[in-house]
């Protein structure tokens, strides 16, 4: 494509760089209990992290693998640095940020996007969050937004109530692990009444080659209140492969609002193995938007805890596989009270010898009484080497339910593509503007920012798609 | 001034003979009128111009200013000045009208001399306009959920917008109710000039009125079987096709006749 130099994408995965830095502590390569220690003690967390660390660990070392989806038996979990330290605090102004640091991000354009349109920033590099600030005026409402880790020192009880209850360590081996050696990852409180239209950010970097990142998020929108929550990933190119397998906990209290945005752009050899899950009392409303671009292998299945009655959740993904990319995402929306409602829209391309999966689950629980769910899968397939399933899973144990599936995979419609070009439009213009059609409402619900990023990345992926 | 030629065209759609030679030079500066019952190859005719990949040309060649274009992509085709006003334009969603259109406009300019946004605008809601069409289908997806009527009004409004040497208009009558067939007719009347061609498709005479053609065509068989003025389009409105059939002698089976 003409403007693809014009946006320096220059033809290879933009984020590709890396810096030389040299952390200040790592644990090494592999894993074993004293390194969960080390970790711990390297934060000085209290006992009660500890002893919840040991106990991951021990779950993790007995679990299996996922018996589902993509091989991840090429893993070499023993070469993985699980904690690495790159700076010593945790900056407030961009300015304190060392320079080799501030320089990748200054790279990436992070902290430009928050002096733009956010109301708080935060950027992890490797284990750990190196920034975050947040605006006075938000901070004055009583929203709490920092690091994970310092959450943990400075508000210990409330962290402590919801660390680890919609993810327990034994749901998956990869959330056991997470549990083990987490560090980092974002912490918000959001207090009643409390609402902000203004997104928080954080930006998520894996810098060295063998990364383990293992960032943990947690969420508190209290009741009433509403919150707007963006963040976005990218790594450089390494031959040998990273593992970023992240555990997100959203807790939606009685009428409060979430939405919860990625925009997951790694480079081809990072595992990116989440566990992302949130709640939603009573009226409340999740919204989980995610777009999944890059990774070797993504599985992620964000999910909707429908607790409360009258509770909503919603999914809009997109996800597209270009060459040496298999994404597995989906979405699950568990119906656990009256009059609950769920949406789930999933749209995947896939091209290069790619390959797209949805994996999806809707479950009508015994109390689902007047609960409803649509699930809407469309995928094109943008050539004969590239592949694509969707796998529905649905469970109803109440029969005043409604439920609607609709699923439709296509390749570029000939009529389309015809009509396009016969106003003069080139083969590759009209495909890319068909793909954009496609994707369009889910860029449509991004921030402006992140709209134009996204609308880049796939011009980007399309490139030389049309031979 | 610019030429279309078909010389000789034979045009098979999977496997099957539609058009047996159908021969036609017009100039910019024209407005011609191909008429001819249903099922006889009028739209063959203007999707195997364009370059629809359904239709095979066996023989035969189109040439645009002594050049055969037939070789083109249907963008160059395009590009080279073709315009094609469909009977049954696609549906994109996700593309607003006002996108795809000055995507259209800016694929025929070099890359610096872009149309600024402003100036796209400014001239997109005067030809809108002309075309009463409402503001708010500029911001609509290209063609999705419009009425039959919708479509072919903003088919006439790309053409307006794009500017070509030679379009061709197929069927842009069908569908129509009165008022909307004058505004369609007006547009098209705006663009007639010297350096514009048309060359319009239709079963009826009645869209004749108010795009008064210089040369009518009459096609049945897969041919062009008589060429006249717009006297010959009254003609047939008033003694069909079969008539004409029956005095030129022709062997010929319409579609819609009983048996």
């Amino acid at each position: 494509m003409a403007d693809a130099n014009m946006l320096g994408l220059g033809g290879e995965y933009k984020y590709g760089f890396k810096d030389d830095i040299k952390p200040i502590l790592t644990t090494g390569e592999g894993l074993n209990e004293d390194i969960v220690r080390q970790i711990s003690k390297a934060k000085n967390e209290p006992k009660w992290m500890l002893d919840f660390r040991l106990k991951s660990f021990e779950r993790y070392k007995k679990m299996a693998l996922p018996d589902f989806g993509p091989d991840l038996s090429d893993i070499n979990l023993d070469r993985i640095n699980y904690f690495r330290r790159d700076s010593n605090s945790v900056a407030r102004k961009w300015e304190d940020v060392p320079d080799d640091i501030k320089n990748t991000f200054d790279r990436l354009g992070v902290p430009e996007a928050e002096r733009k349109y956010l109301a708080g920033s935060s950027a992890q590099y490797e284990s750990e969050v190196v920034y975050h600030n947040i605006r006075e005026d938000f901070e004055k409402l009583g929203i709490i937004f920092m690091d994970t880790d310092s959450a943990l020192q400075k508000y210990p009880e409330l962290v402590r109530k919801y660390f680890g209850k919609l993810v327990p360590p034994a749901d998956n081996k990869f959330a056991a692990l997470n549990s083990a050696v987490w560090s980092g990852g974002t912490f918000i409180y959001v207090p009643k009444g409390v609402k902000t239209e203004v997104p928080i950010q954080s930006y998520f970097r894996i810098n060295a080659g063998n990364s383990g990142q293992f960032e943990r998020t947690l969420i508190i929108v209290d009741e009433g209140a509403s919150i707007n929550y963006v963040e976005g990933c990218t790594a450089p190119n390494y031959s040998e492969d990273s593992l970023h397998a992240a555990v997100v906990e959203v807790n939606v209290l009685k009428d409060a609002y979430c939405r919860y945005t990625t925009i997951q752009n790694w480079s081809d050899n990072v595992y990116s193995l989440e566990t992302k899950r949130a709640q939603a009392l009573e009226n409340a409303t999740m919204e989980w938007v995610d777009g999944n671009l890059g990774s070797k292998v993504t599985m992620k299945y964000p999910s909707v805890y429908l607790n409360g009655r009258g509770a909503h959740g919603t999914m809009l993904s997109i996800a597209f596989a270009g060459k040496n990319i298999d994404s597995d995402t989906g979405a699950r929306m568990i119906h656990n009270a009256k009059e609950t409602s769920s949406s789930i829209v999933s749209k995947s391309l896939c091209k290069d010898g790619g390959r797209v999966d949805y994996r999806g689950k809707v479950r009508f629980g015994r109390n689902s009484d007047g609960s409803f769910s649509h699930v809407e899968c469309d995928t094109i397939i943008l050539d004969d080497k590239s592949a694509s399933d969707t796998i529905p899973f649905n469970e109803i144990k109440n029969g005043n339910v409604s439920m609607e599936h609709e699923a439709k995979v296509s390749k570029i419609s000939e009529e389309q593509l015809y009509y396009l070009m016969s106003r003069g439009i080139t083969e590759e213009k009209a495909t890319e503007m068909i793909i954009m059609g496609f994707v369009e409402p889910f860029t449509k619900e991004l921030p402006m920012e992140y709209a134009v990023e996204l609308n880049r990345l796939i011009e980007y992926q399309m490139e030389g798609s049309v031979g | 001034m610019s030429k279309l030629e078909v010389k000789d065209l034979h045009v098979s759609i999977d496997g099957k003979k539609i058009l047996k030679g159908v021969n036609l030079t017009m100039n910019t500066g024209e407005i011609h009128a191909i008429m001819g019952p249903n099922g006889t190859g009028k739209s063959t005719l203007s999707q195997a111009i364009m370059g629809h990949p359904a239709y095979k040309v066996t023989q035969g060649e189109v040439l645009l200013n002594g050049e055969n274009i037939l070789d083109l992509p249907v963008d160059e085709r395009a590009r080279a000045g073709l315009f094609l006003a469909m009977q049954y334009p696609a549906e994109i969603p996700g593309i607003t009208n006002a996108e795809f259109i000055r995507g259209a406009v800016n694929a025929r300019l070099p890359e610096d001399k872009s149309l600024s946004i402003r100036k796209f605008l400014k001239k997109l809601d005067k030809t809108m306009q002309v075309l009463d069409m409402t503001e708010e289908m500029a911001d609509r997806y290209l063609n999705e959920g419009f009425s039959g009527g919708e479509k072919k009004r903003n088919e006439i409004l790309q053409l307006m917008m794009i500017e070509p040497k030679f379009a061709i208009l197929d069927e842009i009558d069908s569908g129509l109710d009165i008022d909307a067939l004058k505004v369609v007719s007006r547009g098209v009347n705006q663009m007639r000039g010297p350096e514009f061609g048309s060359l319009i498709i239709t079963h009826y005479q009645r869209l004749l009125n108010y795009i008064v053609p210089d040369v009518v065509h009459v096609m049945m068989g897969g041919k062009i079987v008589k060429q006249g003025g717009p006297e010959l389009a009254k003609r047939l409105e008033d003694e069909g096709y079969t008539g004409l059939r029956d005095e030129l002698g022709l062997d010929i089976k319409l579609v819609d006749e009983e048996a």
